[in-house]
């Protein structure tokens, strides 16, 4: 009996990579997060939306880098050596992401996942799978590829399915 | 043969369906390697080990599709095995409708594997018919229906009565001169008997009525009765029937060869034409493991990996020679003595690294041949369509193309050869008036040329119609002269305006998408030249780069960004004078560049380089030319020539307007690489 307890606990609990945008905690799943990775100069894209920074160079891959601070108007787009990038895998690509800062990795529970309301968050409702809380602290939890395959993210040129 | 399949599947359970993909790829190689063997085959005098390597390939096939399941396939293999296995045997000896048929079922089984592939719109037509002619040729007999003849019969013909008995001799000529009809001998010592009748055996594949109708040159047809032989005229040519009690086969069929009888053996090794060895001839289902033994050798020396790994280790090594720049960059301030083994550490990595590249680099290397393979069965089909002889020789086969290119080389150059055959080459009448001989001549070679690799298709046909071209320049409005030099009134069959059906016709060719052909040929980095002699020929010869992944670029700043231009789209470039940008109209600029005018396109605006970029000290203008057109672009300064390794910005993100792709700096950064085309394309609209 405790053993499928145990069982049954571990098969519902997920990890999330959780960070910051200005005030806001949010978590994505950690199974999309390839690395994590200091801010380097990018190139720019000429005639891209702004939250595009541009592109990188990641071990010879070239990578889109996406500043989510600009684009959900959130936090204080600075750039130095603290500033973190999330490098994601999210619809068979590579896509790195500039958050604010990076907490922590959280086990969720489905029971501490509860359904988002529509409002309080600068980022659209259809893009955020609940609310999970740990402890005193609430997570945003995001669909990060439903979010990066969005046709208003500019970062593919037809939207995924 | 399709409960052997079902067997084999149902016996290994697991999951087969992960190795469609390799049995796919080795059927269509073993298919290829069976057409180019078959179109090669000299039906007089066969190359043994040719006949061998055709058994094998079809083999190999049936081997594979019997594991996977795949019953039609199984099935034609089979029979076509049975057929492979009797010609190599010299039990049946091949004939050109033996050829054809095989090429049909070669056919065949592509279609059917596509469709195996679940490739759409591959659909398979029923192959009871093919399969029965497979069968009745295996027989040695009499094919089912009229268009397939019997092939290497043997036959008892008599004629007459004859009045002179003599013009039956004039018979022996007609199997002399007649191609493939096969031999004849008299049976009768020469003489007729009482009733004047001439007796003869003959061993041909023409059908009953062919071999009247040629008979009656010298003898009425009602005198010429023919029936087949009751008897085998020399032992290695007996039909089925025969050969399966003749000693040549009896050790092949039973069992390993290990145990023959010392008279058998004998009487094997005196036999025609036996196999080469004892176990390459026994029945291949049952143990395929001896068959495969000849093969070994090839099979050792390759190995099959993936485009993905490939392209992963040319990625790494790219990383690679990064860091090591970047390292050089930063070594550069040691002390040659006190840090002497560093350096010379340095100097080798650096050896190293670049001989590493190129050995990794040369891995997507393949032989043109794989492009060459295809086209001897193109013009073979296209020829006998038009009624043209055309004869198609290549050289260069050898010759290494980077794998990207070649997949998109194929069809220009499928184009070019369609058309040399097409229009380049004459009718036979034709040809025969102008004095050459009947069988026009292509050649298709490819050869490395410094950095490049040239590709020719050469015809000696008519020539390409200079009059004509021009007269048809003029109709379509083009600004021409009658003493235009040769060269550029044979790009004029690269406008766009050149494509259309009715010129084709009016031209008599040359001009059937030959703008896509150019253009194609042009995204590759390559160009196309043309050469042409009336009633010498023409010679279509494109260049191409080696390698799709390394480019000669030249890099540009524009504020403070870099930017590569492929070298082969820059013509020329010069400080900006005072006075040369002229404002046209609310237009845009133009720039006079010798003595034309040529739009302006400045990169700072193209690139929307932000306001607060500081301005350019000096600014330069680069001459550019795509697709026949030219622009001038204003940049802030050149920074250097060099090879770029291009990276596709795709992958990760998206198609970006005016740039190609992306390439990584010698310091890391990431650089765009300026999609020329686009930008001239953008400036003339």
């Amino acid at each position: 009996m405790k053993n499928d307890t145990l069982e049954g606990r571990t098969a519902a609990t997920e990890e999330f990579l959780s960070f910051r945008l200005g005030a806001e905690e949010y978590g994505i799943d950690i199974l999309k997060v390839q690395e994590i990775r200091g801010y380097e100069a990018v190139t720019r894209i000429a005639n891209a939306p702004s939250f595009i920074k541009g592109v990188t160079n990641l071990r010879g891959t070239i990578v889109p880098i996406v500043d989510l601070r600009l684009k959900f108007g959130l936090g204080e787009p600075t750039y130095d050596s603290f500033t973190v990038v999330i490098i994601l895998n999210v619809a068979r690509r590579v896509v790195g992401v500039v958050v604010d800062s990076v907490s922590d990795v959280t086990e969720l529970t489905a029971e501490q996942i509860r359904p988002a309301p529509d409002f309080s968050t600068g980022v659209d409702a259809s893009y955020i799978r609940g609310l999970g809380t740990a402890g005193e602290r609430m997570l945003i939890l995001m669909d990060i590829e439903k979010l990066m395959s969005a046709a208003d993210m500019a970062l593919m040129d037809k939207v995924a399915a | 043969m399709a409960e052997t399949g079902n067997a084999a599947q149902s016996a290994v359970s697991f999951d087969l369906t992960q190795f469609y993909g390799v049995f796919f790829e080795e059927a269509a190689e073993n298919l290829a390697s069976m057409e180019g063997l078959l179109l090669a085959v000299d039906v007089a005098e066969p190359v043994e080990e040719d006949l061998h390597a055709i058994f094998r390939a079809a083999h190999s096939i049936k081997g594979g599709a019997a594991t996977f399941g795949f019953a039609d396939v199984t099935e034609l293999t089979h029979e076509l095995e049975t057929l492979l296995d009797k010609l190599r045997r010299h039990e049946l000896s091949i004939t050109s409708l033996m050829v054809d048929t095989l090429l049909e079922a070669g056919d065949t089984l592509k279609a059917q594997l596509a469709r195996h592939r679940g490739e759409e719109g591959a659909e398979v037509q029923g192959t009871a018919e093919l399969v029965e002619r497979i069968r009745a040729l295996a027989r040695g007999e009499a094919g089912a229906g009229a268009a397939a003849a019997p092939a290497g019969r043997i036959l008892d013909i008599l004629v007459g009565p004859l009045e002179d008995p003599a013009f039956a001799d004039l018979l022996f000529e007609l199997f002399r001169d007649v191609p493939d009809m096969g031999s004849i001998e008299a049976t009768d010592g020469g003489k007729p008997d009482e009733a004047g009748m001439r007796r003869f055996r003959a061993s041909t594949p023409f059908g009953d009525d062919e071999i009247r109708d040629l008979f009656s040159f010298h003898v009425p047809r009602e005198q010429v009765h023919i029936h087949p032989a009751h008897g085998p005229m020399h032992p290695g040519a007996a039909g089925a029937p025969g050969a399966a009690e003749s000693p040549a086969s009896a050790p092949a069929d039973d069992g390993f060869g290990f145990f023959v009888d010392p008279a058998e053996a004998r009487a094997a090794a005196t036999a025609p034409a036996p196999a080469p060895a004892p176990a390459a001839a026994k029945p291949a289902e049952r143990a395929p493991k001896g068959d495969r033994a000849p093969t070994g050798g090839i099979d050792s020396s390759t190995l099959r990996v993936s485009v993905d790994k490939v392209d992963q280790l040319i990625n790494l090594v790219g990383e690679l020679v990064i860091t090591q720049a970047v390292l050089a960059q930063s070594a550069k301030g040691l002390d040659p003595v006190r840090d002497q083994s560093l350096v010379s550490g340095m100097s080798e990595l650096e050896r190293n690294t670049r001989s590493l590249q190129e050995a990794v680099m040369s891995i997507r290397m393949i032989p043109m041949a794989v492009v060459f393979n295809r086209f001897p069965r193109m013009v073979r089909d296209l020829a006998a369509k038009l009624g043209k002889q055309v004869e198609l020789r290549t050289e260069g086969e050898a010759t290494e193309l980077d794998k990207g290119l070649i997949e998109k080389i194929t069809d220009p150059l499928t184009h070019l050869l369609r058309n040399s055959v097409d229009h380049g080459v004459e009718t036979p009448d034709k040809r025969r008036a102008a004095g050459k001989p009947e069988t026009g001549i292509v050649w298709l070679s490819a050869a490395h040329k410094g950095g490049s690799i040239v590709i020719e298709v050469r015809d000696d046909g008519a020539g390409l119609p200079r009059d004509r071209i021009l007269a048809k320049a003029r109709a379509q409005g083009m600004d021409v002269s009658d003493d235009m030099p040769d060269t550029d009134v044979w790009n004029l069959i690269f406008a766009p305006g050149f494509s259309t059906a009715e010129i084709v016709t009016d031209v008599s060719g040359r001009g059937v998408g030959m703008d896509v052909v150019k253009r194609n040929i042009t995204a590759l980095g390559g160009t196309v030249e043309i050469s042409s002699e009336p009633g010498e020929g023409t010679c279509m010869s494109v260049r191409l780069p080696l390698t799709l992944a390394i480019m000669d670029g030249m890099s540009v700043g524009v504020a403070g960004e870099t930017y590569i231009l492929p070298i082969g789209s820059v013509v020329e470039s010069f400080q900006l004078v005072d006075g040369a940008v002229r404002g046209m109209a609310g237009q845009g600029n133009v720039v006079k560049v010798r003595d034309e005018y040529l739009p302006e396109l400045a990169m700072r605006e193209f690139f929307a380089v932000p306001p607060d970029a500081p301005a350019p000290t000096e600014e330069v203008m680069v001459v550019i030319e795509a697709d026949g057109a030219r622009v001038v672009l204003r940049v802030d300064e050149l920074l250097g020539q060099h090879q770029v390794v291009v990276k596709n910005l795709e992958t990760n993100y998206r198609k970006v307007p005016g740039i190609a792709g992306a390439t990584i700096l010698g310091d890391g950064h990431v650089a765009l690489i300026v999609d020329c085309g686009a930008l001239v394309k953008r400036s003339r609209h």
